[in-house]
């Protein structure tokens, strides 16, 4: 077994490698352990989806990886190499050179996220000439051709409307064009489809899908929809109280989970293939407090099957192993333990 | 329209006030119109000259008659022309109300324009450098003294600059208003006490709202799109957050504007400057009514014109205004 916190620090190979990123932020209350040594590569034209609950940290792993935290209020450790260019320790003034041109984002709430006092287009301009130099109507030339290729009809007229005169579904394309603007390697999602209805979801995702084959960017998407998930992620890490309870391939996750968290998110999803008078098994009680984690596995206050983990100290902290090639689990319980729980008690159940 | 109606209700209140009020008080307005301590012979001729033995809206209609194409007071043997616009006749000076409030006007609007550029200028300044260094001794420093700025009166400030700057250090001593066409740099001189006591007032106002204005929108979502986009943090102050948080302050300036092109009576009180809110305080103490009554008819006129202003301007700055 491979323990990848422990893992020599050999040159990056991984496009996006992410080495036990922690990001931290000193309050009056005590310390927040947004994210407290996560672990995760993504290659280009692979998609990797972050999931978990609200809180536990995947929308800070993706402002930290941007490195769009306050210096001055975090703290922030671990080593995020790009494309082999370290991030953490690097210049702000280079990490910003990198924002919007080499790494962009989309972000959930389309509308509150684009400026209203500017039109769609000079916002997308803006975006493209900050990293290329070149004259207005060039600019405007690529924004109205960005528009057109996420969609927008008549883009050579409605470049210059403001933001609220676009729908949402419309705002959420504009937002994407505008993080297209420079072709970035990398193109962080966070909650690109919540504030969406459900046929522009589809749509949004379909678009993100054919952008990625068409650049051969390197995907991650933050959300806590299952359904996204499944639709548009390769690999996918499960987040708990700022760390991962369970990476692998959107396969290992869906059909062959391993950790107890992980099937709570599972049972919690509505299916229309099930019978009605199955109930939703919610997970009991609430995430931790991000400033009093409990010790040892952050999980094991509502975790149906503590008792069964073999006499482990309830202090020691579960390191994510690897369980079966590529698939890691951060549990105490017993390999084969889990399997059979899966197998036996929890897989009729999804 | 609005403008129009507005002004018409501002015209009718103002009468009502100076018509009716000595009407049902049982003073004869003809004695108060013929200023302080009037002769009987005044007396009469002002009652003929203005019609005061008509009805009201008789007298009302003749007065507003006359705001647009002027009149003519006349009692048989004595003739005034007041042309237009005629906002009354002031018997005390014997000369058109008008005259008398653009003989006063450039004072007042030398005062309001400097002033109003400085405290917009240093206010705004001033906030936004407290936003960015929120918690720090500038910050506290700066909203501090922004405190003593709106709490203290124009009086006080005025006359402990008045002291300092003219008694003591002789620098700006014999102040007294001279036209900026005849000579700018006099002009200047001589305004910078009032500009300084009105910029010490008003911007800290503009200081505590910009602040706050920056606080609120640097947490906004745009400015995180912003940072994303890879701005540098000059340009995401400058053009992204400075844009939304100066919004709001357009209107309270087109307001705070307006309201003093109508006349700073205390500070032109304070520094000596013979400008329209002096004017009022003249005739509000020798009772000449028909002043009183134009200056306030001015003064309103300056505010609502200054609403339509701020409403049409701010269509232009804020695009969800300007399409809705």
């Amino acid at each position: 077994m491979t323990d990848i916190h422990e893992r020599p620090a050999l040159s990056p190979t991984a496009f996006l490698d992410v080495r036990d990123l922690r990001i931290h932020f000193p309050t009056d209350d005590g310390l927040v352990r947004a994210v407290d040594g996560l672990s995760f590569t993504v290659e280009r034209g692979k998609s990797l989806a972050i999931v978990g609950e609200s809180g536990s940290g995947k929308s800070v792993t993706s402002l930290g990886i941007l490195g769009l935290y306050n210096k001055r209020n975090a703290r922030v450790s671990g080593e995020i190499y790009l494309d082999g260019q370290e991030l953490v320790n690097a210049s702000p003034d280079a990490v910003r050179a990198l924002r919007g041109q080499k790494m962009a984002m989309i972000f959930q709430d389309p509308l509150s996220s684009l400026h209203p006092y500017y039109t769609i287009g000079w916002q997308i301009e803006e975006a493209y000439r900050v990293h290329n130099k070149v004259s207005k109507q060039e600019a405007r030339n690529r924004a109205i051709e960005l528009l057109k290729r996420v969609g927008i009809p008549q883009p050579d007229k409605r470049v210059d409307d403001y933001p609220h005169q676009f729908s949402g579904g419309m705002r959420q394309r504009a937002m994407i064009a505008m993080s297209l603007s420079c072709n970035p390697q990398l193109l962080i999602a966070d909650e690109p489809t919540t504030a969406l209805d459900v046929t522009v979801q589809a749509q949004i995702l379909d678009l993100m899908l054919d952008l990625q084959q068409e650049y051969n960017s390197a995907i991650i998407l933050i959300t806590h929809d299952l359904g996204v998930v499944a639709e548009i992620a390769d690999d996918v890490v499960v987040m708990y109280a700022g760390r991962a309870m369970e990476y692998g391939t959107v396969g290992d996750i869906f059909y062959s989970p391993e950790h107890p968290y992980t099937w709570g998110l599972l049972g919690s999803v509505t299916r229309l293939d099930r019978e009605r008078s199955e109930r939703l098994q919610p997970i009991p009680g609430n995430p931790p407090s991000l400033i009093n984690v409990p010790p040892g596995c952050p999980f094991h206050r509502r975790c149906r099957y503590e008792a069964l983990n073999g006499g482990k100290q309830r202090e020691i902290r579960p390191d994510l192993e690897e369980s079966s090639p590529g698939h890691f689990v951060a549990c105490h319980l017993p390999v084969e333990e889990r399997r059979r729980i899966f197998r036996d008690e929890v897989a009729t159940l999804l | 329209m609005l403008v129009v109606v507005l002004m018409w209700i501002v015209s009718m209140v103002t009468f009502g006030i100076f018509f009716l009020i000595p009407k049902a008080t049982g003073t004869n307005p003809a004695v108060l119109f013929a200023g302080k301590a009037p002769t009987p012979d005044t007396v009469k001729g002002v009652e003929i000259k203005f019609g005061l033995d008509k009805p009201l809206y008789e007298q009302y209609f003749a007065f507003v008659g006359g705001i647009f194409t002027g009149r003519d007071f006349d009692n048989g043997n004595d003739k005034t022309h007041c042309p237009a616009p005629c906002l009354g006749y002031s018997f005390v000076n014997d000369q058109p109300v008008w005259n008398e409030i653009t003989s006063d006007l450039p004072v007042t609007l030398s005062l309001a324009a400097g002033a109003s550029i400085m405290w917009l200028v240093t206010g705004t300044a001033v906030g936004v450098l407290s936003a960015l260094k929120r918690r720090t001794i500038f910050d506290r420093a700066a909203m501090g003294l922004a405190l003593a700025g709106v709490s203290l009166p124009i009086f006080f400030t005025g006359l402990v600059l008045l002291d300092l700057f003219s008694y003591k250090w002789g620098i700006f001593r014999d102040v007294h208003y001279v036209g900026i066409t005849q000579n700018p740099y006099e002009w200047a001189k001589n305004l910078v006490l009032p500009w300084i006591a009105l910029t010490f007032l008003y911007a800290a106002l503009y200081a505590r709202l910009t602040r706050a204005g920056m606080l609120e929108t640097m947490g906004e979502d745009y400015i995180r799109t912003a940072r994303a986009k890879g701005l540098t943090e000059r340009r995401v102050i400058a053009r992204h957050a400075l844009r939304a948080a100066l919004t709001p302050i357009v209107t309270i300036f087109g307001l705070d504007l307006g309201q003093l092109l109508g006349g700073a009576i205390l500070t032109e009180y304070t520094f000596g400057l013979i400008g329209v809110g002096h004017l009022s305080i003249d005739a509000i103490s020798r009772q000449d009514l028909p002043v009183i009554m134009g200056v306030t008819l001015f003064a309103a006129f300056f505010i609502v014109f200054a609403n339509l202003v701020v409403d049409v301007l701010y269509a232009f700055v804020d695009p969800r205004v300007r399409y809705s």
